[in-house]
């Protein structure tokens, strides 16, 4: 049986698909087969992110529809053994994805890996609910800036209100606070909500805190998951994030200002 | 503390701004979440308060407030203390 996680946040453009790709390929660094699926029909991008966009042939509405086997539509990653992508489809309307379709995919994907991870739409409409429905656990993906906490918000309410677990009683989805383009110098100076302001707001555990950094971009440029990176700042906080994940302790890094040498003279 | 903080003034930064407006908007989610008084109640008693004023001479402490949950039933308790009459 395999854990499914929703890589959700309501917002677009925080990064819920770096942090999918990450967290995907991070899981299976680790030696856990893992699929992370894009929800974002119509908009697909998280092919683009894992630098196999010219390697779809058939995507999750594919499958859906009857129109693919699972076999044909995963896309094994030529890096990390272990990890497999389920592309969205480019052309089709969100409706596409139903419960009764997106519940038969994710149960036969159940019986062979052991981390499903859904890389939620933005907004609140039908394919955000599709990718968050089937969750176990949850990954809250949040700027720190007020738009991004309120949005953060809204989906937790959805959460515990329109996911299978909540709607049928079950142990509720397990929530986890992931803070990204979080500059500490700036929160130093006041400008900037801090990590304890946002998980105090929210209410749920933070899981880990993603630095401002331009390894990002160069990293979504190539096609390449930011956790590949070398262990300097954000690749090193996505696999942080997932020894966390598995339950090992981890210090936070990332949150402190770094001392420049006019703070040292200057006692600060 | 560095000799140099004297200088610098106490201005409050924008992120606390931006904290005590969130906590405004996200308070259902807290209210719902059990437990502690919901995020609103600050704010509610700062404009009860106003309210009153345009009447009455009252207290920073005039209004107190208290929620209770049973079951489905939220009961939200509001007392006022009025001043005493000098007449």
């Amino acid at each position: 049986m395999a854990k499914i996680i929703v890589v959700t946040s309501g917002k677009g453009g925080v990064g819920k698909t770096t942090t999918s790709a990450s967290f995907a390929a991070g899981l299976a660094l680790r030696g856990h087969k893992t699929v992370v699926i894009d929800f974002d029909v119509g908009l697909r991008n998280l092919d683009l992110i894992m630098g196999c966009e010219r390697r779809v042939v058939f995507d999750f509405v594919n499958v859906i529809n009857g129109e693919a086997n699972l076999k044909q539509a995963l896309i094994r990653d030529k890096r990390i053994e272990n990890l497999y992508i389920l592309a969205a489809s480019q052309t089709r309307d969100k409706d596409a994805l139903t419960k009764e379709g997106v519940g038969r995919a994710l149960d036969k994907l159940s019986e062979d890996f052991d981390y499903i991870i859904c890389d939620s739409p933005a907004g609140i409409e039908t394919g955000a609910i599709m990718a968050m429905y089937f969750a176990d656990e949850a990954l809250i993906v949040t700027n720190p800036e007020v738009s991004s906490v309120r949005d953060s918000d809204r989906v937790l309410g959805m959460l515990s209100s329109k996911t299978k677990r909540a709607q049928e009683g079950d142990e509720p989805v397990k929530e986890h606070l992931v803070v990204t383009r979080y500059a500490a110098s700036r929160v130093g100076k006041g400008e900037m909500l801090s990590l304890d302001d946002i998980s105090d707001i929210l209410a749920i555990p933070l899981l880990g805190v993603v630095p401002e950094s331009e390894t990002v971009l160069n990293s979504s440029n190539a096609g390449q998951p930011v956790v590949l990176e070398n262990e300097a700042d954000a690749g090193g906080a996505y696999k942080d994030m997932v020894s966390r994940f598995l339950g090992e302790e981890r210090p936070m890094r990332y949150t402190q200002a770094k001392k420049g040498f006019f703070d040292r003279l200057m006692g600060r | 503390m560095g000799w140099l903080d004297v200088f610098r003034s106490e201005k409050k930064g924008s992120a606390q701004t931006a904290k005590e407006r969130l906590q405004v908007v996200v308070a259902h989610r807290r209210s719902g979440s059990g437990g502690n008084q919901p995020a609103y109640f600050p704010q509610l008693q700062q404009d009860l308060l106003a309210v009153l004023r345009k009447y009455i001479e009252v207290g920073d402490d005039a209004v107190q407030m208290d929620i209770e949950r049973e079951g489905d039933l939220e009961v939200l308790e509001l007392n006022i203390t009025l001043p005493e009459s000098r007449h």
